[in-house]
């Protein structure tokens, strides 16, 4: 009987590699094979013609704009492109895939090569995760398997679909490595604008490829597929639970059996899939109704020159152009919408940090509350600018801009209208400033003393009293000084 | 009229509507007429799985009044009859299938809208072997069609039905669809003219795909004028087949008139071994001879790798005929089966629904894609494709203008005559080629053997239907009313 | 490469086709017929031969996003073999948690 092993000698001991599959919905208006519309909430089956129905006769007929968008997200991945990609038909039987077969790539796939950095080591040197391949294919119908008793119901809305799937190498070693990796590879295809990429709606599906070796052995153990996580968090307690579970059959002495396990949220656990084994054979073959999909060697450069800025560069020139530290540039570009909303604000008022502050601070917090995204949001930048200019140059003060901004959060009008209406520009006349001054150590007298005594700690609230008779509109510079001449 | 007597041609028929002689009305009803007379029917020839009278009646009606303003179109109020694996919007699409017995297509295909944009009535749905596997319409679910020549034989296949349409008379054009012969094949054991096009030249949107890669829409003409304007009609680039090509489409009928003196016409070696029967082969030198006399040279050729031809197209055809047959599971249209919960409604719907040489297709497809076996097998039967198509590049890049060869090795056999599958794939040795390489090819009568019809074909190169057509025309003017003696 | 029995069974599987004993006999014999005509291929030489691929060798043409879709002449209610609120319906799979089970 040997003595219990702790959890970090286990850690020790051995490692994970996972490997990432990804499907992702292209952002296209009809799909891949046929002009029907991609638009969400459809009623069941109105969005389906006679090719995504896989009527007897019907035929794909290709979206350009999918090939596109396809070839944007391979770029930026920083894959090889190739010129010539080939179809090919994915044999099997499932009620919601209306052919038999899906249409994919196999030996002859868009794009190979790239590869996506998820952070850095203490050297320096980048932490990064293989690309193997790019490939373009058609999504499945919906099965809804609960709605009638002892039926599923298939809407076929979602057939044709077009999707990219992005295959990983196995270089991730940990939970938060993968964790990483989705949500470094989330962030670049939001920013190539090519997929809405959302877990919870279904753009983005994750499935993992999990084994478990001894730390220091080179060769792979066995993996296991994992399905059904619905969220990068459900991505990563799979795996933890996944690899514990191989390593704990491997203690034992015990082989692991290449099989497909279930994720199942709700319990925390994972379970073996209960369909046949060996009853995969996809039969691939090249898609005879499409020839070879060539692309020119100039297309693809074009293609390459103009990709939207990655994030990575966008944030090397927030740096450099905004001098913000590295956290802010991480919230500021956690969106390519928020980013620009940023740097129109920036662009309008000469000081980046204020800037920063204010949309880091006042606007994300507005957004969290209403749970509105950066798009939606009735402040343009060019206002939310312009507060700033006015509090720059003292029309303002900091207390009454930030009522502004609450108003023009509530109106959508601009800054200096909002201050003219409500009377929120800032009071410098001496006399209305000594009068509310004399009202407050009136309202205050103990106050008063204590601070003419010498506890000037009282200053602030003093004056945050007069702030508040004033509504905000005093100068809070100027009262500290008539305070300090009032009571000495 | 019989058989065998002379039939309107679409040339006339459309000259007649056309100048108001005679009403669209009147050729469906002259149509209809015939069909009863030659005995179509269930009972008789077995020509239609479906030829609604009423409906014919009723929209010829109406098409005649409707183009009185607009040019008269090409094949004006000339009835012609679909293969029934050719989705149309009234008749029932079956495909010879009891799978798909009463499904009306919720589309038409793209041919069907050409003919329908030119004036052509569709004339009712022709039997076929099931899902175009077969070459002698005895493969149908709705029993054999019997040729109109000779009744107790065949009228070849899988396009039986279309060639026995026109072959009896009652119509002047039909569609067929060939992916081994399935259009010249019938053609000629029924005695008419009959056109497989280059690979690409007429849409595939809304014919029911047997093979994708061979499929093509072909025409039966009662003569090659008629398939002329029959294949000028539906021919041209169609953006929703992807493999369509995007090539003008020449008037075939003008090839009618032009001299083929100095035409170089091929005469492979392989189409004519020494098993050849005699007077066949007799037959064909006849041909010969006569396009000689107009001034043809005839060279005899090579085709090195024709005895492969059929290994080759029952690994490919099957193979591709396994994956464009999975979507007959009986979840959206079709006929649907009960068994013992999904799975079982699958077996039950596909066993029963299917016959028995498209459930051998299906398994041998299954089995030449399956792991282990495609390299084997599918990979390389595409590999010595290549090379079957390589010969027709080499000949026709050396000189040849178009080759010349029997249809088929004998005439129409006798119904339940062939039960081995196997020799009966063999009755296209001479057609398969064509569908491999992707070339053009046409049948036209050249003659009877004990009464019964002998086709000789012309293949030509890629895009290159006006020559075969120029060679044709000759033939079928040198020949006269001894085409069909 | 004989055809088994064991063979038959499985791609009729594949193939969703119930086979009675009787039948998947038959037709391992005449699958090995068939099959027996196609060794020929194997003695020929293929060596850098490419295999044939589809027509159009300048490529796939691909269509506009915006190009509408072929429409329908008839809703599914007229030729779908179960439908309920628009949804069609078959029996429900054994194992119905993920795609590729049935």
């Amino acid at each position: 009987m040997t003595a219990p092993v702790t959890a970090d000698a286990r850690l020790a001991a051995w490692e994970m590699v996972v490997g990432l599959e990804v499907h992702c919905q292209l952002k296209t208006r009809s799909k891949a094979f046929c002009g029907c519309s991609t638009a969400y909430g459809a009623l069941p089956n109105t969005s389906t013609c006679p090719v995504c129905l896989g009527l007897p006769g019907a035929l794909p007929a290709l979206n350009g704009h999918a090939v596109e968008l396809a070839a944007r997200a391979a770029l930026a991945l920083q894959c090889t492109v190739h010129p010539v990609s080939v179809f090919a038909r994915k044999n099997y039987f499932y009620p919601d895939l209306p052919k038999g077969y899906q249409i994919s790539q196999f030996d002859q796939p868009l794009a190979t090569g790239g590869h996506v950095d998820i952070g850095v080591r203490a050297d320096g040197s980048p932490i990064r995760v293989g690309v193997t391949r790019v490939h373009m294919e058609e999504d499945a119908g919906k099965s809804i398997h609960d709605r009638y008793p002892g039926v599923t119901a298939i809407d076929l809305n979602r057939a044709g679909v077009p999707l990219i799937e992005i295959v990983s190498e196995p270089d991730m070693r940990s939970a938060e490595e993968a964790g990483a990796y989705l949500r470094v590879l989330k962030q670049i295809l939001e920013y190539m604008a090519v997929s809405d990429v959302s877990m919870e709606e279904g753009s983005l599906r994750v499935d993992a490829n999990v084994s478990a070796r001894r730390r220091g052995q080179t060769a792979l153990g066995t993996k296991t597929e994992v399905k059904n996580m619905n969220s990068f968090s459900g991505v990563e307690r799979a795996l933890e639970v996944e690899f514990w579970r191989q390593v704990g059959v491997l203690e034992q002495g015990g082989t692991i059996q290449q099989q497909t396990m279930l994720w199942d949220g709700a319990s925390g656990e994972v379970r073996p899939s209960r369909t046949k084994e060996g009853s995969h054979d996809y039969r691939y073959f090249p898609e005879p109704d499409l020839p070879p999909l060539v692309l020119s060697t100039d297309w693809i450069r074009i293609t390459g020159e103009n990709l939207p800025e990655l994030p990575a560069d966008r944030r090397i020139r927030f740096v450099r152009d905004y001098r913000l530290g590295e956290y802010d540039v991480d919230v500021l570009t956690a969106s390519p919408d928020l980013a620009d909303y940023y740097e129109s604000v920036a662009r309008a008022h000469d000081d980046p940090k204020a800037a920063a502050n204010w949309v880091m601070g006042e606007v994300l917090a507005q957004l969290r509350s209403t749970g509105q995204g950066i798009d939606e949001f009735c402040v343009r930048p060019q206002d939310l600018a312009q507060l700033l200019n006015l509090l720059r140059d003292g029309v303002v003060s900091h207390t009454a801009a930030k009522q502004v901004f609450a108003r023009m959060v509530a109106t959508g009008d601009p800054p200096a209208q909002v201050a003219e209406r409500e009377g929120l520009i800032k009071v410098d006349d001496d006399a209305q400033l000594a009068g509310w001054l004399d009202d407050v150590i009136a309202e205050h007298p103990l106050e008063a003393e204590r601070y003419r005594a010498g506890e000037k700690k009282l200053q602030g609230v003093l004056i945050g009293a007069v702030m508040k008779k004033s509504k905000g509109r005093a100068d809070p510079k100027k009262v500290a000084t008539m305070l300090g001449e009032r009571l000495h | 009229m019989s058989a065998g007597t002379p039939r309107t041609s679409a040339a006339a028929l459309r000259a007649t509507v056309r100048d108001g002689s005679v009403t669209t009305g009147a050729t469906v009803e002259e149509a209809l007429q015939r069909a009863h007379d030659v005995k179509a029917g269930m009972d008789g020839l077995n020509i239609f799985v479906s030829l609604d009278e009423s409906f014919l009646m009723d929209h010829a009606r109406g098409a005649a009044t409707q183009l009185a303003d607009t040019e008269p179109g090409a094949l004006l109020g000339v009835p012609v009859a679909l293969k029934d694996n050719i989705a149309s919007l009234h008749h029932p699409t079956t495909c010879g299938s009891r799978l798909l017995k009463g499904y009306v297509s919720p589309y038409e295909a793209t041919v069907v809208t050409r003919l329908r944009a030119a004036g052509a009535v569709p004339f009712g749905k022709t039997n076929m072997d099931e899902f175009a596997m077969g070459s002698s319409t005895e493969n149908s679910a709705y029993g054999p069609t019997r040729n109109p020549l000779a009744p107790d034989r065949a009228p070849g296949g899988s396009s039986g039905g279309s060639a026995a349409a026109v072959a009896a008379g009652i119509v002047p054009i039909a569609l067929g669809s060939e992916t081994g012969g399935s259009v010249r094949q019938p053609a000629a054991f029924c005695g008419v003219v009959g056109v497989k096009p280059t690979y690409g030249r007429v849409s595939r949107f809304g014919l029911v795909a047997f093979a994708s890669s061979l499929d093509q829409v072909g025409v039966f003409g009662t003569t090659v004028d008629d398939a002329a304007r029959g294949l000028r009609v539906i021919a041209g680039h169609d953006p929703l087949d992807a493999t369509s090509v995007d090539a003008p489409v020449p008037d075939y009928s003008a090839v009618a008139t032009r001299s083929i003196e100095g035409m170089v016409i091929g005469r492979p070696r392989e189409y004519f071994p020494e098993t050849l029967d005699t007077r066949v082969r007799a037959r064909c030198a006849a041909a010969l001879a006569r396009l000689e006399a107009q001034g043809a040279v005839i060279r005899d050729v090579s085709l090195p790798h024709t005895s492969l031809a059929i290994p080759v197209y029952y690994i490919i055809a099957p193979a591709e005929a396994s994956s464009n047959l999975a979507r007959f599971d009986g979840v959206r249209f079709g006929v649907r089966l009960e068994g013992d919960g999904l799975r079982g409604m699958y077996e039950a719907t596909r066993t029963r629904g299917f016959g028995a040489e498209v459930l051998r297709r299906i398994l041998l497809g299954t089995y030449v894609l399956s792991a282990g076996y495609y390299d084997a097998y599918y990979r390389k039967a595409q590999q010595v494709r290549s090379l079957i198509a390589d010969d027709f590049t080499k000949v026709f890049s050396s000189g040849v203008d178009v080759l010349f060869t029997p249809t088929t090795p004998t005439p129409a056999f006798a119904l339940g005559a062939i039960s081995d599958p196997y020799e009966m794939y063999m009755s296209d040795i001479f057609t398969v080629t064509a569908n491999l390489a992707g070339v053009p090819a046409m049948s036209l009568p050249i003659g009877r053997i004990d009464g019964l019809p002998i086709g000789g074909q012309f293949i030509a190169p890629h895009f290159e239907e006006e020559r075969m057509f120029a060679a044709a025309f000759a033939l079928e003017r040198a020949l006269g009313a001894e085409a069909h003696r | 490469m004989a055809v088994t029995l064991q063979d038959v069974q499985h791609i009729a599987g594949l193939a969703r086709i119930g086979l009675s004993p009787a039948h998947a006999a038959t037709l391992v014999a005449e699958l090995n017929t068939i099959l027996g005509h196609m060794e020929v291929l194997a003695r020929v030489d293929t060596e850098g031969v490419q295999p044939s691929t589809g027509v159009g060798a300048g490529g796939l043409q691909s269509r506009s996003d915006s190009s509408g879709a072929v429409p329908l002449a008839r809703s599914l209610d007229a030729f779908a073999p179960a439908l309920r609120d628009g949804l069609l319906l078959v029996p429900r799979l054994s194992t119905h948690e993920s795609t590729e089970d049935a």
